[in-house]
């Protein structure tokens, strides 16, 4: 029995939610006084040693190439065959594009119960219940997992990693065959240079209140002075002021960063339901009506064009 | 050409979210129920298109659910569709859920199965995997574009920090997110056909849940916002340095 820790990554990279995914499994083997693994499957150029400051002692590692790639199909396979060899009973993932395309698949191949986007470690005092966001981010529901394997999915920015002692992981190389893909890759799009949305810290988002895309540069300048990600509401993305996967809301993207400091965005339900997660929300806006402020910690009734190049210049000289 | 698009009900997004029974059941007093969004917005609409480019496109609606389900399934057979199944069960629990449409999908040979990219009140974003593992066939999820070429889909989907483009032959399964589709709102003629367009009730398949709603919570109340002169600035920025430890 163990917990396995699934590390996502792209460019060689670890990803910033496999440290929360890492922290957070570390945190629920203890409880339950089990041995905390990761599984990497394909290769990155990061240290793998210096997981173990996470909490993981192991990990195993299917280093074939092909993997670096993700075909949900094709991992499942892999990731169970790897459960299988180690033992594992608790399977925990980020609740990220590639989580969203792999816990379902092993889960079932697992036949798992499966919690998505949970936000809690679990309650382990009658049951394994874990607390997961329903209802748009309106409402949490505590999910009784009954079956012996469990695969959890962690919502990015819901659990804080910790990072304790050096104490280096070993890596055990597992030996495991690939299947060949039935999807063919003719293309990726990677926006280069800008911190991703799902991983940011804190998110600067303009909304129609901006008028237009040339007046894009004071929401720029402020989410590069806060080395912040910038995003947009709706109708923005719809009249391609800014790209889609820069669009956050219910049919965009859901994002729970630190900070979300919204710039001429009226607050409209729907795209609460993208940032409502968000642990603090700064409001500016013309309208002292506008419904966002409600869902606000920090508010400033007054004219973007005018409150944002200031509020630049203020966290330009704190951040001196 | 068949293809299956999974429809769920769910409140309406401006519904009031409250829970009875001691935070064990979902109020459903007062709840307008509609089509899931994703579901309609964007896996049914893009049938409905496949079928107008070519009407020998056969499209099967499926929900699980109780008879209480069926009025949202007639509007999303007033959108089109031929057929609705719907598997007379109700559970919170996605494998179970998986399943059931897992084993009409197998039965009725479909090529190509369309989910939303999750429903609005569960926020599982799983049926789609699930359907998928337990076909055996591939699985594209958060698809933002999807168009055909014989029996070769090429999607575009989501990817962190951009999209990834690729091509797969059927049958596969594709979880829809925005992109995929344009809302449509039925018509007159839709709405007359809907009525008498075959829908089905079949039993469960026996499977057994593999997890239980324990109880709900509402998140802790806002303190209220905390308003600062606009001619202030710096106090913001004070506030969320010191107050919020932010920046």
């Amino acid at each position: 029995m163990s917990v396995l820790v699934y590390i996502d990554h792209s460019d060689g990279h670890i990803k910033k939610s496999s440290f929360e995914a890492l922290s957070y499994g570390a945190a629920v083997a203890k409880q339950l006084g089990l041995p905390a693994e990761a599984l990497l499957l394909g290769t990155v150029t990061d240290d793998l040693s210096a997981l173990g400051k996470y909490g993981v002692a192991t990990i195993q590692q299917v280093n074939n190439d092909s993997l670096n790639h993700l075909d949900a199909q094709v991992q499942t396979k892999v990731i169970a065959e790897a459960v299988q060899s180690t033992g594992a009973t608790i399977v925990v993932f980020s609740h990220n594009q590639t989580g969203k395309a792999l816990a379902p698949r092993v889960a079932a191949s697992l036949k798992a119960g499966l919690v998505t986007g949970a936000v809690a470690l679990p309650d382990t005092s009658s049951g394994f219940v874990v607390k997961k966001s329903v209802f748009s981010g309106k409402a949490f529901a505590n999910v009784n997992i009954t079956s012996p394997v469990k695969v959890i999915s962690l919502n990015p920015n819901s659990y804080k990693t910790v990072a304790g002692d050096d104490k280096p992981a070993s890596v055990n190389l597992l030996n495991i065959a690939v299947e060949d893909s039935r999807v063919k890759v003719t293309a990726v799009n990677k926006v280069k240079g800008e911190v991703p949305l799902t991983e940011a810290d804190i998110v600067v988002s303009g909304g129609r209140g901006l008028k237009g895309p040339e007046n894009w540069g004071i929401v720029e300048d402020l989410a590069h002075a806060l080395h912040a990600a910038t995003a947009c509401s709706r109708p923005v993305a719809d009249s391609h002021w800014r790209p889609h996967h820069e669009h956050v809301g219910q049919t965009g993207i859901q994002i729970a960063p630190n900070l979300y400091i919204a710039i001429g965005i009226s607050g409209a339900i729907q795209h609460l339901a993208g940032v409502n997660r968000s642990k603090h929300i700064v409001v500016i806006n013309k309208d002292p009506e506008a419904p966002f402020f409600k869902a606000a910690d920090y508010g400033i009734v007054g004219d973007a064009f005018d409150v944002v190049p200031k509020l630049t210049e203020e966290i330009k000289k704190i951040r001196q | 050409m068949k293809i299956l698009v999974c429809i769920s009900k769910t409140p309406d997004t401006t519904s009031k979210i409250a829970f009875k029974d001691n935070n064990t059941k979902f109020e459903e007093a007062g709840v307008q129920w509609i089509i899931n969004p994703y579901d309609e917005w964007y896996s049914l609409v893009r049938a409905i298109e496949l079928k107008e480019k070519d009407p020998s496109v056969i499209i099967h609606l499926v929900t699980v659910g109780t008879a209480d389900a069926e009025p949202v399934i007639r509007k999303a057979l007033a959108l089109g569709g031929d057929e609705a199944i719907r598997i007379n069960a109700t559970s919170d629990d996605s494998f179970y859920v998986g399943s059931q449409i897992a084993e009409i999908a197998k039965q009725g040979g479909y090529d190509l199965i369309f989910t939303g990219k999750e429903t609005i009140d569960y926020n599982g974003s799983a049926i789609g995997g699930i359907i998928a593992e337990l076909l055996d066939v591939p699985y594209v999820s958060l698809a933002t574009k999807f168009d055909l070429n014989g029996d070769v889909a090429t999607v575009t989907r989501e990817i962190d920090g951009g999209e990834e483009v690729a091509e797969i032959k059927l049958p596969l399964v594709v979880s829809c997110a925005k992109g995929v589709a344009e809302q449509r709102i039925p018509n007159m003629r839709g709405i007359m056909a809907a009525r008498t367009k075959p829908l089905k009730a079949v039993e469960p398949a026996a499977v057994d849940a593999l997890t239980t709603i324990a109880s709900y919570e509402l998140p802790p109340a806002k303190a209220g916002v905390k308003l600062i002169p606009a001619d202030n600035v710096a106090e913001l920025v004070r506030l969320l340095h010191e107050e919020a430890k932010v920046i």
